[in-house]
């Protein structure tokens, strides 16, 4: 009975959250309104970029502009193994259902080799820290993306068409809560302490115990995992995968939102990806500013409020709503998060001893 | 027998055409006092890297425990029971008192990323276990009242304290304590000592401080290595250093004597203070 009391616990979003999105999904089919499927999903598929990169970048408080390497990696993966499979049926089980058991297979398997090029990317890259970690990791974004580029089984530059279009709102809502119920459940843990700690002070952590190196590749891996899923979404909800999807502006965008919501805060990176992804949609016509706005909102950002949204902290910590939670009576809110130039200053001291 | 908790043999450290540290020798009986004093630059906190695994000795070996340590890494070292503070307080700034001393528990977790992720009875176990250690250690500093409040807005003494703790937290044999009375006043330095002989009779572990404070270093240690330019310039009890001629000229000064004789008689006790 405990058994089966702490498995429910441990899936009880998934199990409240699947059947909502279903919902509005057959909601959104009966009205046909498929244009807001597909912000609904792209909103999803950016919070769980934002979400993943803020484990190496907020928790850990290395700055990493690789993202979108590792997303193309799980995108390439997940669409290869459903064209493989496309006409395929398992046998016993309904058309419908076999489509939806080889998609999950394929985001599986577009995990996990993400996974494993986080770790090959990470174990040297790791070594480094603050700027030049950024520049290193945004190498090998561009290197893992111009080798696709040249791989003629993967499409060359003009990549993969033809992706069966199996992400719907139920894969991305389903994907969103992993990756939330997973930064969440790390953050309070033994494992999560072990990368705030490296944030905090990687020489005080180092000697308290902690193996930075190997926790820093852990969170590197994690990361690079969940941007293998937001690929394997991306590519089946466009049904096209190329090489142009992934570019280094992907990682910045990705970047923007974390900094936006605040570094370590996971409920920030979602509410930053969100806005973000609809104001842009909202402000189609204007695209080729798109840039431009980044830069813009950045520097807004530094100048007014340079830890972010949310700073460290989680939307439940926010004054206001502590308030409402707790009364008058309750503890004072923690002092505002670090910046992320004060992140990067805490690991450049690091280096010094 | 067992073997000493920290024996350091000849280590000597070279930076370049600098030697920090030359032929340093010290072994350490479980429970023991042990002070290192000598003027800055000395070379003290140099031996502290080089027991801690932040340098490599350029010559000799450590042994922590029996077991040979040059070249692991620190928080291997940490994990065979050498733990250590720092001269410039380095916590976890923006983390909780609790989060901080959290971390240095960690040693011996074994539940790991997926035990977090799926919520199971083993990391839950694990996670109420380390707040009750963690807890506990803060009971001992005097900190529980500041449990849930960010490291960076405790005051300078609390800090001081928070970092003991944490160090503690990681389950040592050997505590290493950098210029632990440094900043702080008359009153905090007399209850600096008391605590340290607490921390020694409750956790029956060896302490070895560095501390500029005479008073400090005099009052707690039972035994003191001098050091200057990275040499061993005398060695044993507070008295029998006190009055080393080698160690009166490098360090103390002859002015510290006399304010010694006149002030304070010989064996009083400092440590009386709150």
């Amino acid at each position: 009975m405990g058994v089966a009391r702490a498995s429910l616990r441990s899936l009880l979003p998934f199990l409240v959250g699947a059947p909502l999105f279903l919902l509005v999904q057959l909601a959104l089919d009966a009205k046909g309104w498929d244009d807001w499927t597909i912000v609904l999903v792209s909103v999803g598929i950016n919070v769980v970029l934002a979400v993943s990169l803020n484990v190496v970048n907020g928790f850990t408080g290395q700055f990493s502009l690789g993202h979108a390497g590792f997303m193309a990696v799980g995108a390439y993966t997940a669409a290869k193994i459903t064209l493989a499979f496309a006409g395929t049926k398992i046998a016993f089980l309904p058309a419908a259902l076999s489509d939806q058991v080889i998609f999950a297979l394929a985001l599986s398997a577009g995990m996990a080799a993400a996974a494993l090029a986080g770790f090959l990317v990470g174990m040297p890259s790791l070594r480094l820290r603050g700027d030049y970690l950024a520049i290193v990791t945004l190498g090998f974004g561009e290197i893992i993306r111009s080798v696709i580029e040249n791989m003629q089984f993967l499409g060359g530059a003009l990549g993969l068409s033809g992706v069966p279009p199996l992400t719907n709102l139920v894969w991305a809502g389903v994907s969103v809560i992993a990756t939330v119920v997973m930064a969440r459940r790390l953050a309070v843990s033994t494992q999560g302490r072990a990368l705030f700690a490296i944030r905090e002070d990687e020489v005080a952590a180092e000697a308290m115990g902690v193996d930075t190196t190997g926790y820093k590749v852990r969170g590197f891996v994690i990361s690079a995992t969940y941007a293998g899923l937001a690929g394997g979404l991306f590519v089946h909800l466009h049904q096209i995968a190329t090489p142009a999807s992934f570019t280094f502006i992907r990682s910045f965008e990705v970047v923007v939102m974390v900094v936006l919501g605040g570094l370590g805060s996971v409920t920030g990176s979602v509410v930053a990806a969100a806005v973000l992804t609809i104001a842009l949609e909202a402000l189609r016509e204007f695209e080729q500013y798109r840039m431009v706005v980044y830069a813009f909102l950045l520097i807004v950002l530094m100048l007014l409020r340079p830890q972010g949204i949310f700073g460290t902290r989680e939307i439940w910590d926010v004054p206001l709503l502590r308030w409402a939670r707790l009364g008058r009576g309750g503890p004072a809110p923690a002092p505002g998060g670090a910046s992320p130039t004060e992140v990067r200053d805490e690991s450049g001291r690091g280096g010094r001893a | 027998m067992t073997p000493s908790p920290l024996e350091v043999r000849a280590v000597t450290m070279r930076f370049g055409g600098l030697r920090a540290l030359t032929a340093f020798e010290l072994v350490m009986r479980p429970g023991e006092l042990v002070g290192l004093i000598g003027p800055n630059g000395a070379g003290k906190t140099t031996a502290f890297n080089a027991i801690t695994g932040v340098y490599t000795p350029t010559e000799g070996e450590v042994l922590v425990a029996g077991e040979r340590v040059n070249g692991r890494r620190p928080h291997q070292i940490c994990a065979l029971g050498v733990a250590r503070t720092f001269q410039n307080i380095r916590l976890f700034r923006e983390l909780t008192a609790l989060d901080n001393v959290r971390i240095a528990c960690h040693a011996g977790a074994r539940s790991g990323f997926f035990d977090a992720l799926l919520l199971t009875a083993r990391h839950r176990a694990e996670e109420s276990r380390i707040v009750a250690r963690a807890e506990e250690y803060l009971e001992v500093l005097g900190l529980a009242h500041r449990r849930d409040e960010v490291a960076k807005g405790l005051p300078y003494g609390e800090q001081r304290r928070l970092e003991i703790a944490r160090a503690l937290a990681t389950g040592p044999k050997v505590l290493c304590l950098d210029e632990p009375a440094a900043g702080m006043n008359a009153a905090e330095k007399g209850a600096l000592m008391a605590l340290i002989r607490g921390i020694r009779d409750r956790f029956g572990i060896a302490l070895l401080v560095i501390e500029h404070d005479m008073r400090v270093v005099m009052g707690v240690s039972e035994r003191i290595l001098v050091l200057d330019h990275g040499v061993t310039i005398a060695e044993g009890r507070p008295e029998a250093v006190r009055r080393d001629p080698k160690v009166v000229e490098a360090y103390l000064g002859d002015a510290y004597l006399e304010e010694r004789n006149i002030a304070v008689p010989p064996g009083g006790d400092p440590g009386a203070a709150p």
